[in-house]
C-alpha cells in the first residue's frame, strides 16, 4: 500500500510535468493543426536556461533559496518564450497555406537545429546539478516519503494550470485564442489579429514548457542536450491519449502516461516502460481513435 | 532602367527602420543571453559559468545590420544595400570574429542579402510572392520531369559505368554505396507517402526489423544473404502487417504518432533484449555477401570453394567486393523504382493516388481502404527490409543507434523536399541531403547544425517540395491528346478529369 503511494505521487509528478509540455502541442495543433515537433527541444532549452540562471545567480551571491527558484522560473519562462516566438515567426508563419507535410518537415529541420546548437554552445556533456531543495515530506509515519521538489511540482503545476484555464476562459485573449481555434477566417473578420494570436499560443506553449524543463532539472538533477526528443514524443502522445486540442485531455493524458511509467517501472523494472506507454497508447485509439476527451472528427466531403 | 527608377530617392521612414531592426536586434539579444552569452563549463568544483559577451554582442550587431538592408531593400534602395551587403560579405573573410560561426554569419547573411538586392533591382520589388515563385518553379519541376524520361536512363548508365571508370576509389564508392541506399529508403517510402498518402514517422522500424533479421538468421542459423535477403523482406512486410492492421484506420496525425511509437518500440526491444540481439552493443561480425552464393570475395579461400578473383582469373582486389556491393544496392533500389513505376499504371497503383487525393471519395466508389493502405504499407515495409539487410551485410556491424527517429525524419525529409510523388524528387533531395553534409565532413560539429537551418530554408523555399510537380499518371486523353513540353498540367486540365486523382493540385 505504501509502495503503491509512493508510485502514485511519483507518477502524478512526473504526469504534471508532461502534461504541462502537452498543452504546448496541444494548443499549437488544436490551432494551426500542425505536430509542432521542435517542442521538445524548446523544454529543453527551458532546462538549460533554468540552469544557468541557477549558475549566474550563484556567481552574484544570491543563494536564498525561494528568490533563486523564482528568478530561475521567470528568467527560463521569459528566454524560452521568446525562442518558441522565434521559431514559430521564422518556421512556421511563412508556411502558414502551404501543405499539411511542409510545416513539419520545417519543424523537423529546427529540431535538429536546435539541439545541435545547445550542443555546440554548452557542451555534449550532462550537466549534473546538486539538489536545490533537498528535504522529504513523511507521510504515514516515514513509510511514504514526497520530496519537496515533487511537492512544489505538482503545486506549481496545480497553480499554473488554474491560472492557465482562467485566462483561457475569462479573458479576451483567451476567448481571441477559442475564436480561432474554430474558424480563423471568421475570427480575422471579426477583427482578431491571428497572427498575433497564434505567436501568443507559441509563446504561452513555451513558458508552461519551460517550467517542465526545470522542474525536470530539480527532480532529476541531470540534463543534457538530448532529453527533449523523448520528452516531446511522450508529451505528444500524451496530447493525442486525452484527445489533441483538448486543454483537459493534455493534463490528463499527461497524468495518464506519467501514472503509466512511474507504476511500471515500479512493478515491472525501468526497461520496458516506453514500450507500455506506446502500447496503451495504439490501445487506446484503436479503441477510441479520438482520444480520452477529444471530440469526435466530422469527414466533411 | 528599372534600377534607376528604383533609386529615384523616395523618403525613407528612417525611424520606422531604425526601431524595427531595433526589435529585432533585442529580440535576438534575448535569444542569444542565456545560451549563447553564458556557458556552463565542467569545473572541478562542479559547474562553472563562463561569459562571451563579445559573441553576443557581433550576433545582434550582425542582427541589427542584417535587418537594416532588409528593410532598405523594401523601401527601394537595393543598390545601396547591394554594396554595403557585397562589402560586409567580402569584410567576412577577412576582419576577426569571436568565432568561426559568426564569420560564416557574416558571409553567408551579407550574401543573401545581397542576392535578395540583385533580385529587388531586377524585379522592381522587394521580393517575389510565393505564388510567383511557386509558378516558376512548378515550370522548372515539370520540365525536369518531362526531362526525366531520357535523364532517367542517362543517370542509370552513368550509375552503372561509375565504377569502372579510374575516377572510382574506395571513398566515392563508399558515398554512392550510401547515397543508393537513401535513394532506395526514400523511394520505399515514397509509396507510402507520395503514393498512398499515409504519413509514416516509423520507416526506420522497417529497415531495422530487415537489418536484425539478417543479422541473427546468420548469426543463429548461418544462413547466407542470398537466404536471408527475401525471408527479411518477407519479416519486414509481416511487421508492416502486424502495426498496419490496427492503426491503418486512425487518421492523419493518430497515424503518424503510432508509427512513430512503433518505431521507438522496435528499437527499445532492440536495446533491452540483449540476450537475444546483443542490446545496446550490437551484433558484429555479420557474414559478407558472397557473389551469388558461388564465391566469396578473399584473397584465400578455404579448400574446395572458389575466391572471386579465381573466378574470373583477375587479380584479388579489396575493390571488388565494394564494387559488388554497389552494384547490389543498385540493382536493388532500381528494382523498387521499376516496381512503383509499373505499379502506378496498375489498379493498385492508381487506388493509391486516389486515396491521396480524396479517401471518403474512393470509399464511396467501392475501394477497399485498408486493404489498399494495407498494401502500400506492407510492401514499403519489404523494400525497407531489403535495404535494412543490405545495411547489415555492407557494415558487417549493427546496433540500435543506426535506427533512432533521426534516421526516419531524414528519410521523410528526403521524400517531401523532393516532392511527394515524384521519384526523381527523391534522388535530388538526397543528393542534397545526403551527399552535402557527406562532402563537408570537415565541418564537423556545424553539419548538423546546417543540416536542420537547411531543412528548414528549403521548406520556406518551396513548400511543396523542390520537384513537386503533381503528374496524374493516367489520363483520359492520354499524355500526347493535345500537346507535349511542360505542357502536361494543362493537358490535365483540358482534358477533364485525370482518372486517378484528378487535376494537379
Amino acid at each position: 500500500m505504501e509502495y503503491f503511494l509512493q508510485q502514485l505521487i511519483n507518477g502524478i509528478s512526473l504526469g504534471a510535468i508532461y502534461g504541462l509540455i502537452a498543452i504546448g502541442y496541444t494548443m499549437v495543433y488544436g490551432i494551426i493543426g500542425m505536430i509542432n515537433f521542435a517542442h521538445g527541444e524548446i523544454y529543453m532549452i527551458g532546462a538549460f536556461v533554468a540552469l544557468i540562471t541557477f549558475l549566474a545567480l550563484g556567481a552574484l551571491g544570491i543563494t536564498w533559496v525561494p528568490l533563486a527558484l523564482v528568478v530561475m522560473l521567470a528568467a527560463s519562462m521569459l528566454f524560452t518564450a521568446v525562442y518558441g516566438w522565434t521559431v514559430e515567426r521564422i518556421a512556421y508563419r511563412p508556411l502558414r497555406n502551404s501543405p499539411k507535410l511542409a510545416p513539419l518537415i520545417s519543424a523537423i529541420g529546427i529540431s535538429i537545429f536546435l539541439q545541435n546548437y545547445v550542443q555546440i554552445l554548452q557542451g555534449a556533456r550532462s550537466k549534473p546539478l546538486q539538489p536545490i531543495l533537498p528535504g522529504n515530506l513523511t507521510l504515514m509515519d516515514g513509510a511514504v516519503s514526497v520530496s519537496y521538489v515533487r511537492l512544489a511540482t505538482i503545486i506549481i503545476t496545480v497553480a499554473l494550470m488554474y491560472g492557465f484555464t482562467q485566462l483561457i476562459t475569462r479573458t479576451s485573449l483567451g476567448r481571441a485564442q477559442r475564436a480561432c481555434e474554430q474558424d480563423k477566417k471568421m475570427a480575422a473578420l471579426l477583427g482578431v489579429d491571428v497572427d498575433r494570436i497564434i505567436s501568443l499560443t507559441f509563446v504561452m506553449g513555451a513558458a508552461l514548457a519551460a517550467v517542465a524543463g526545470m522542474m525536470v532539472l530539480l527532480i532529476y538533477g541531470v540534463i543534457d542536450f538530448y532529453i527533449g526528443f523523448l520528452a516531446g514524443v511522450k508529451a505528444f502522445t500524451a496530447a493525442v491519449l486525452g484527445g489533441i486540442g483538448s486543454l483537459p485531455g493534455a493534463m490528463l493524458g499527461g497524468v495518464v502516461i506519467g501514472l503509466i511509467e512511474a507504476f511500471w517501472s515500479g512493478y515491472m523494472g525501468s526497461e520496458w516502460k516506453d514500450v507500455a506507454t506506446f502500447t496503451i497508447l495504439v490501445l487506446v485509439l484503436i479503441f477510441r481513435p479520438t482520444g480520452l476527451l477529444g471530440r469526435p472528427e466530422i469527414e466533411k466531403v | 532602367m528599372t534600377a534607376l527608377s528604383m533609386s529615384s530617392p523616395r523618403s525613407i521612414a528612417w525611424p520606422a527602420i531604425l526601431k524595427e531592426a531595433a526589435i529585432t536586434a533585442f529580440v535576438a539579444l534575448l535569444l542569444t543571453i542565456p545560451l549563447v552569452g553564458l556557458r556552463t563549463v565542467d569545473r572541478p568544483t562542479g559547474l562553472g559559468l563562463e561569459t562571451r559577451w563579445a559573441e553576443v554582442a557581433a550576433a545582434v550587431g550582425l542582427v541589427f545590420l542584417g535587418r537594416l538592408g532588409l528593410c532598405l531593400i523594401r523601401d527601394g534602395q537595393p543598390t545601396v544595400v547591394l554594396v554595403l551587403a557585397a562589402v560586409a560579405t567580402a569584410a567576412g573573410f577577412f576582419i576577426k570574429m569571436p568565432t568561426e560561426a559568426l564569420r560564416v554569419i557574416l558571409i553567408a547573411g551579407g550574401a543573401i542579402i545581397a542576392i535578395r538586392a540583385v533580385i529587388a533591382i531586377r524585379t522592381g520589388r522587394s521580393k517575389l510572392s510565393q505564388a510567383e515563385r511557386d509558378q516558376r518553379m512548378d515550370r522548372i519541376a515539370a520540365k525536369v520531369q518531362h526531362a526525366s524520361r531520357w535523364l532517367g536512363p542517362i543517370a542509370v548508365v552513368v550509375a552503372l559505368a561509375f565504377p569502372l571508370t579510374p575516377l572510382a576509389d574506395r571513398q566515392l564508392l563508399d558515398i554512392g554505396i550510401l547515397l543508393l541506399t537513401y535513394i532506395m529508403l526514400g523511394w520505399g517510402l515514397n509509396i507510402v507517402v507520395g503514393l498512398a498518402g499515409l504519413l509514416d514517422l516509423g520507416y526506420v522500424a522497417f529497415y531495422a526489423v530487415g537489418a536484425y533479421s539478417y543479422a541473427l538468421l546468420a548469426h543463429y542459423f548461418g544462413l547466407s544473404f542470398w537466404l536471408c535477403l527475401p525471408l527479411a523482406g518477407l519479416l519486414a512486410a509481416g511487421s508492416g502487417v502486424l502495426l498496419g492492421f490496427p492503426v491503418l484506420r486512425l487518421r492523419g496525425d493518430y497515424f503518424a504518432i503510432v508509427t512513430l511509437g512503433f518505431g521507438e518500440i522496435i528499437r527499445i526491444i532492440l536495446v533491452n533484449w540483449y540476450q537475444f540481439t546483443g542490446g545496446p552493443n550490437g551484433i558484429s561480425g555479420i557474414p559478407r555477401p558472397s557473389f551469388f552464393g558461388l564465391a566469396d570475395f578473399v584473397r584465400s579461400p578455404p579448400e574446395g570453394t572458389l575466391a572471386f578473383h579465381e573466378m574470373f582469373g583477375l587479380e584479388f582486389s579489396p575493390l571488388h567486393r565494394i564494387v559488388f556491393l554497389y552494384y547490389l544496392i543498385l540493382a536493388l533500389s532500381l528494382v523498387v523504382n521499376l516496381f512503383t513505376l509499373r505499379i502506378r499504371k496498375l489498379p493498385l497503383g492508381r487506388a493509391w493516388e486516389a486515396l491521396r487525393e480524396d479517401d471518403i471519395a474512393c470509399a464511396s466508389l467501392g475501394i477497399n481502404r485498408t486493404n489498399m493502405k494495407l498494401a502500400a504499407f506492407a510492401i514499403a515495409a519489404m523494400f525497407g527490409g531489403f535495404a535494412g539487410s543490405f545495411f547489415a551485410t555492407r557494415q558487417g556491424f549493427i546496433s540500435p543507434e543506426s535506427f533512432t527517429f533521426i534516421e526516419s525524419a531524414i528519410i521523410l525529409a528526403i521524400v517531401v523536399l523532393g516532392g511527394m510523388g515524384s521519384q526523381i524528387g527523391v534522388v535530388v533531395a538526397t543528393l542534397l541531403v545526403i551527399g552535402l553534409p557527406e562532402a563537408f565532413r570537415e565541418l564537423a560539429d556545424y553539419r548538423m547544425l546546417a543540416f536542420g537551418m537547411g531543412m528548414v530554408l528549403i521548406m520556406l523555399w518551396r513548400p511543396r517540395g523542390l520537384l513537386a510537380h503533381r503528374d496524374p499518371t493516367i489520363l483520359l486523353y492520354g499524355r500526347n491528346g493535345k500537346g507535349t513540353g511542360g505542357a502536361a498540367a494543362g493537358t490535365a486540365a483540358a482534358g477533364g478529369q485525370g482518372i486517378a486523382g484528378g487535376r494537379a493540385k
